[in-house]
C-alpha cells in the first residue's frame, strides 16, 4: 500500500456536546494519503458523531478538523465531489436500475475532472469491479441485501474519491457477507489512491482492513496504532501451559519467554508439552476499553 | 462545463427518468389512471343535473373546476414524495453528492408537474366527450396554460414546505384531511356561490378555488360568470392570490428545506429505518 505524507485527515482537540452531555471530549488524530484507518470502538463511544462531523453532515461544538485540506462545516461542491460516502441504503431508489442509477451519479462528478483523477469511475468498468455485471439491468428494489450492499460501495466510489467514509459497513451481517464484505473493500481500495476512514465495533474487522486502528472510547482516542503497536502497547497477559510429572501447570504472565526459560533451567528434561498462547489483539482490546472506563470512573 | 449548467441537466434527466418509470410499472400506473378516471366517472353521473334555476349543467360547472383541483393535488404528491424520499435516505443520498440537493430538487418539481400534466390529460379527454357546454375557442388555452402555471408555482414550493415540516409518513397523512377541507369549500363540485359567506371568504383565502375559478374562465362561455362570485372571472385577482401564495412559498421553501437538509446524516436515517420497520 503506498501511502505519502500528505496529510488528508487532520483532527484536533475535537468537541462534540448534545445538550450538557459531551460526546467527543478531545479527539486527535490524522490520516496520511493512502491510509486505511480504522476507528474502532464500544457502541455509544462517539464513533458515528465523529464519522458525521468528519462527512459535513453535523456541526461540531469545538475543535480544529481538516479534510481534505478543508474545514468540512465550510466544505463546498467542489470538496463534497472528492469524498465518498458509503451509505447503508434500505429502499431508496427502488425502481432505478444499476447501471441507470451509476451512469446518472456519475454525472454528478464530471465538471469536477481533473489531470490526475479522471471522474466519474465509468459505470460498466465500476459494476464490474464490485461484481455486479449480472444485475446491471435490474431494478435495485429486487436486489438482495447482499448485491445492494455492493452497490453501496458502487455508489460511494462512483466519483473516485480521494477519501471514502464507510460508517459500520457490516453491521448486522452474517459471517459469510462479512467475509465478501472485506474482501470487495480490499481488491477496490487496495490501489492506495483512496484513503479510508472506516467505523466498526468489530476489532476482528478493523485488523483485516485498516493500516491503523483507533480505538475510541468515551468520546476520547485511547489507542492509535497497527494491530501489532497496540497489542505490544497494552502487554497483555501471555497463558503458558505445561505438563510435569503427570500433573498439568497454567499459569498467565506477561513475561511468557522469561518463564519459559525459568521452566527449562529448573526442570530441564521433566518438561513436557510446553505452550505459550500470546495474548490476542482481541484480549488487548478489551482491557484498553476496560481499563479507559475505569479511569473515567475514577475521576468522576 | 460549468456546475450551474450541470445542475440543470442532472436535474432534467433526473426527473425525465422519474417521470419514465412512473409510467412502466403497474402500480404507479394504477394511481395516475385512479383519480382521473374516478373523476371522469363522477362527470359521468352528474352531466345532466342542472344547478339551480341558472339552466347550467352540474357536470359543466364542475370540469374545469375539477381540472384546477387535480393541478392542486401536486402540492400533496410533492410533499409525500419529500416525506417518503427523507425516510428511505434518498435525500441524503443527494446532499452526499455535489450539487446533489439542487438537481433532486429540480428533477422532483419535473417528475411531479410532468406527472401531473399527464394526469390531467388523462382526466380531460374522456371528460370532454362527457360534458356539454364547454366552450374552447382560441383563447381558451392561454388562459388554461397561465392557471395551470401559476397554479403550479402557487402550489409545488408549499407542497416542498409541508414535506420538509412533517417528518414521518403518518403526519403526511394527516396533511390530506385540511386539504380535502378545502377542496369541499372550494366550490369544486358545486358552486362557491351556494355556499353561507363567511365559508365563500375562507375558500378564497386558499389557492384551490382560484385555479377552478381560472379553469372555468377558460373552458365555460362567458355567461357562465354569472354564478360566480361577483359576477365575474375576476382574472386579475386570480393572479393576485395566487401570486401571493406563490411569493410565500418560494420564499419559505429554501429556508425550510435547507433547514430540513442540515439535519440528514447516516444515523438520523437509521433512526427512521429503524422506527419504520418496528411499525411493520
Amino acid at each position: 500500500m503506498t501511502t505519502s505524507d500528505k496529510v488528508v485527515l487532520d483532527v484536533g482537540g475535537l468537541r462534540m456536546r448534545y445538550g450538557s452531555v459531551d460526546v467527543l471530549h478531545d479527539v486527535t488524530f490524522h490520516a496520511r494519503h493512502g491510509e486505511v484507518l480504522a476507528l474502532l470502538g464500544p457502541n455509544g463511544a462517539g464513533k458515528t458523531t465523529t464519522i458525521e462531523i468528519l462527512e459535513g453532515f453535523r456541526t461540531r461544538s469545538q475543535g480544529q478538523v481538516k479534510v481534505l485540506g478543508t474545514d468540512p462545516a465550510h466544505g463546498d461542491e467542489r470538496w463534497r465531489a472528492r469524498l465518498g460516502v458509503v451509505l447503508q441504503s434500505w429502499r431508496d431508489h427502488g425502481k432505478w436500475r444499476v447501471r441507470e442509477f451509476l451512469a446518472h451519479l456519475g454525472t454528478y462528478y464530471a465538471p469536477y475532472t481533473t489531470p490526475r483523477i479522471k471522474r466519474p469511475w465509468h459505470p460498466d468498468e465500476l459494476i464490474e469491479a464490485v461484481g455486479l455485471t449480472e444485475q446491471a439491468g435490474k431494478k435495485l428494489r429486487t436486489l438482495s441485501g447482499g448485491q445492494r450492499r455492493r452497490l453501496d460501495v458502487a455508489i460511494g466510489l462512483v466519483g473516485r474519491p480521494e477519501l471514502l467514509f464507510l460508517d459500520e459497513p457490516t453491521a448486522s451481517f452474517d459471517p459469510q457477507a462479512r467475509h465478501e464484505f472485506h474482501d470487495l473493500v480490499r481488491r477496490v481500495v487496495g490501489t492506495g489512491e483512496t484513503t479510508v476512514l472506516l467505523t466498526t465495533h468489530d476489532l476482528d474487522e478493523a485488523e483485516k482492513l485498516a493500516d491503523r486502528i483507533l480505538v475510541l472510547n468515551g468520546g476520547r482516542i485511547i489507542a492509535d496504532g497497527t494491530a501489532g503497536e497496540l497489542a505490544q502497547r497494552i502487554v497483555g497477559e501471555d497463558e503458558v501451559r505445561w505438563l510435569r510429572g503427570g500433573q498439568r501447570f497454567t499459569e498467565r504472565t506477561t513475561d511468557s519467554t522469561g518463564l519459559a526459560r525459568d521452566l527449562f533451567a529448573r526442570y530441564g528434561d521433566d518438561l513436557h508439552e510446553l505452550e505459550v498462547h500470546r495474548a490476542s489483539l482481541e484480549q488487548t482490546y478489551l482491557s484498553l476499553v476496560r481499563q479507559a472506563e475505569s479511569a473515567q470512573e475514577a475521576t468522576r | 462545463m460549468n456546475p450551474a449548467t450541470t445542475v440543470l441537466r442532472t436535474g432534467w434527466t433526473r426527473g425525465r427518468i422519474e417521470l419514465r418509470q412512473s409510467f412502466t410499472n403497474g402500480a404507479d400506473l394504477f394511481s395516475h389512471f385512479l383519480w382521473p378516471g374516478l373523476m371522469a366517472a363522477t362527470m359521468f353521473f352528474i352531466r345532466d343535473l342542472p344547478f339551480g334555476s341558472s339552466g347550467l349543467l352540474l357536470g359543466m360547472l364542475a370540469l374545469p373546476s375539477i381540472l384546477g383541483m387535480n393541478a392542486a393535488t401536486g402540492m400533496i404528491s410533492m410533499s409525500q414524495q419529500l416525506t417518503a424520499d427523507r425516510e428511505d435516505g434518498t435525500l441524503l443520498r443527494a446532499k452526499a453528492t455535489p450539487h446533489g440537493m439542487p438537481a433532486y430538487l429540480i428533477g422532483k418539481v419535473i417528475s411531479v408537474s410532468g406527472g401531473l400534466l399527464a394526469d390531467l390529460v388523462i382526466f380531460l379527454v374522456p371528460a370532454m366527450l362527457i360534458v356539454e357546454g364547454l366552450r374552447i375557442g382560441p383563447g381558451s388555452w392561454p388562459t388554461l396554460a397561465w392557471t395551470l402555471a401559476l397554479g403550479l408555482v402557487a402550489t409545488l414550493p408549499l407542497g416542498a414546505v409541508l414535506g420538509s415540516a412533517f417528518t414521518s409518513a403518518r403526519a403526511q397523512g394527516l396533511i390530506q384531511l385540511p386539504f380535502l377541507a378545502v377542496i369541499g369549500i372550494s366550490g369544486i363540485f358545486y358552486p362557491i356561490t351556494a355556499l353561507p359567506e363567511w365559508l365563500q371568504w375562507i375558500a378564497q383565502a386558499f389557492p384551490i378555488y382560484w385555479m377552478g375559478l381560472g379553469m372555468r374562465s377558460a373552458l365555460l362561455p362567458d355567461p357562465a360568470a354569472a354564478i360566480e362570485i361577483g359576477q365575474s372571472w375576476r382574472h386579475l385577482e386570480t393572479v393576485g392570490v395566487l401570486a401571493a401564495w406563490a411569493v410565500l412559498g418560494l420564499l419559505l421553501a429554501p429556508v425550510v428545506l435547507r433547514r430540513m437538509a442540515r439535519g440528514e446524516s447516516g444515523s438520523t436515517v437509521t433512526a427512521r429505518r429503524e422506527r419504520a420497520l418496528q411499525r411493520v
